[in-house]
C-alpha cells in the first residue's frame, strides 16, 4: 500500500463523512463548516489525481468565497433552525429509498461500463507530460475554448449584477446627494426676493 | 492495490446520493438545500477530473473549470435571493415560499 492509496482513502473518508455531516448537522453554522471540510479534501483528491490548477481554485474560490459566503447568510438571516429541522425523520423512510436508488443505479452505471483501449489519449486535448497542469490547461482554454471562457465570464457579470441588484437596498429616510438636481439649480429657483415693507416685517 | 478510475468514481457517486439525501431529508430548510446542490455539483467534478486523468484527456478539467464558475454564480444569487426573501417575509421555510401559487 503506497502513500497515494493512504491519502487516497484518508482523503475520501474524510470527505464523505463531512458531507454526511453536511445533511446532518444541527447547526446550519456547523453544516458550513464541514462543507469546507469537503472542499478542502476533495482537493486533496484533484491533487492526487494531478489537477493541481482545479485543487487550488477549488480551495480558493469554494473555501474562500462561495462557503463563506454561506456563513455570512446563514449568520445573518435570524432564523429558528431548529423549527426548520423538524420533518427530518419523518422525510428518512423515502429519502432512504431514493438514496438507495440512486446509489444502486450509480453502482450498475459503474461496474457495468468497458473503457476501450482506443479511448486512451484520444480526446480532444491529450495531456503533454512535458508542461505543468496549469500552462497544459491555459494553453487549451484560451485557445480552443476561449468562447465558452468568455461565456463563463459572462455568467459571473450576470451573476455579479444580479446578486447588487436583488440585496441593494436605498432606506428612504437617508439623504443622498442627486448631482443632475444640483447642477440644474438656478438663481430663480433657489432664491427668492420679498419686499419687506418697513416696521412690519416679514 | 492501485487506485483507479473505479475507486474515484465509487467516491463521487456516494458524494452524489449523500447530496440528493440531503435535498430530500432537509426540505424545509433551503439553506441546507443550496449546500446539497454544491456537493452534487462538486461530485460531478469530481466525475469530470477523474475521467481526464484516466483518459489522458485536458478537456474534463476544463469543464469542471466552467462548472466551477457556475457553481458560484448560483450560490452567489441563490443566496442574494434568500436575502431578499428574507427581508420581505422574515421567514425562510420552504412551505412558506407559495405566494405564487405554483
Amino acid at each position: 500500500m503506497n502513500v497515494a492509496t493512504v491519502f487516497f482513502y484518508l482523503f475520501s473518508a474524510i470527505m464523505i463523512a463531512s458531507a454526511f455531516m453536511v445533511i446532518a448537522a444541527r447547526n446550519p453554522v456547523h453544516s458550513v463548516l464541514f462543507l469546507i471540510l469537503a472542499f478542502v479534501n476533495a482537493s486533496g483528491l484533484f491533487l492526487l489525481m494531478g489537477a493541481e490548477f482545479l485543487a487550488m481554485i477549488l480551495v480558493v474560490v469554494y473555501v474562500g468565497a462561495v462557503a463563506v459566503l454561506f456563513l455570512f447568510v446563514v449568520m445573518m438571516l435570524d432564523v429558528d433552525f431548529a423549527e426548520l429541522k423538524q420533518g427530518f425523520l419523518q422525510y428518512l423512510p423515502i429519502g432512504s429509498i431514493i438514496g438507495i436508488v440512486v446509489a444502486i443505479e450509480l453502482l450498475l452505471v459503474m461496474l457495468g461500463f468497458t473503457q476501450s483501449d482506443a479511448a486512451l489519449g484520444a480526446g480532444a486535448a491529450p495531456i503533454q507530460a512535458n508542461m505543468s497542469n496549469t500552462e497544459a490547461l491555459g494553453l487549451v482554454l484560451y485557445t480552443k475554448y476561449v468562447y465558452l471562457f468568455q461565456a463563463s465570464g459572462l455568467v459571473l457579470l450576470t451573476a455579479m449584477i444580479g446578486a447588487i441588484v436583488l440585496t441593494l437596498r436605498h432606506k428612504p429616510d437617508v439623504k443622498r446627494q442627486i448631482i443632475s438636481e444640483q447642477n440644474a439649480r438656478t438663481r430663480a429657483g433657489a432664491i427668492e426676493i420679498k419686499k419687506a415693507p418697513s416696521r412690519a416685517g416679514v | 492495490m492501485q487506485i483507479g478510475l473505479t475507486h474515484y468514481l465509487s467516491v463521487a457517486a456516494i458524494l452524489f446520493t449523500l447530496g440528493v439525501l440531503g435535498i430530500i431529508l432537509n426540505r424545509k430548510n433551503i439553506i441546507i438545500i443550496l449546500m446539497s446542490v454544491e456537493l452534487i455539483l462538486l461530485s460531478v467534478n469530481i466525475n469530470l477530473v477523474t475521467f481526464s486523468t484516466f483518459l489522458g484527456d485536458l478537456t474534463g478539467q476544463v469543464f469542471s473549470l466552467f462548472i466551477l464558475t457556475v457553481a458560484a454564480a448560483e450560490a452567489a444569487i441563490g443566496l442574494a435571493i434568500l436575502v431578499t426573501y428574507y427581508r420581505n417575509r422574515g421567514s425562510i421555510a420552504v412551505e412558506d415560499i407559495n405566494m405564487m401559487k405554483g
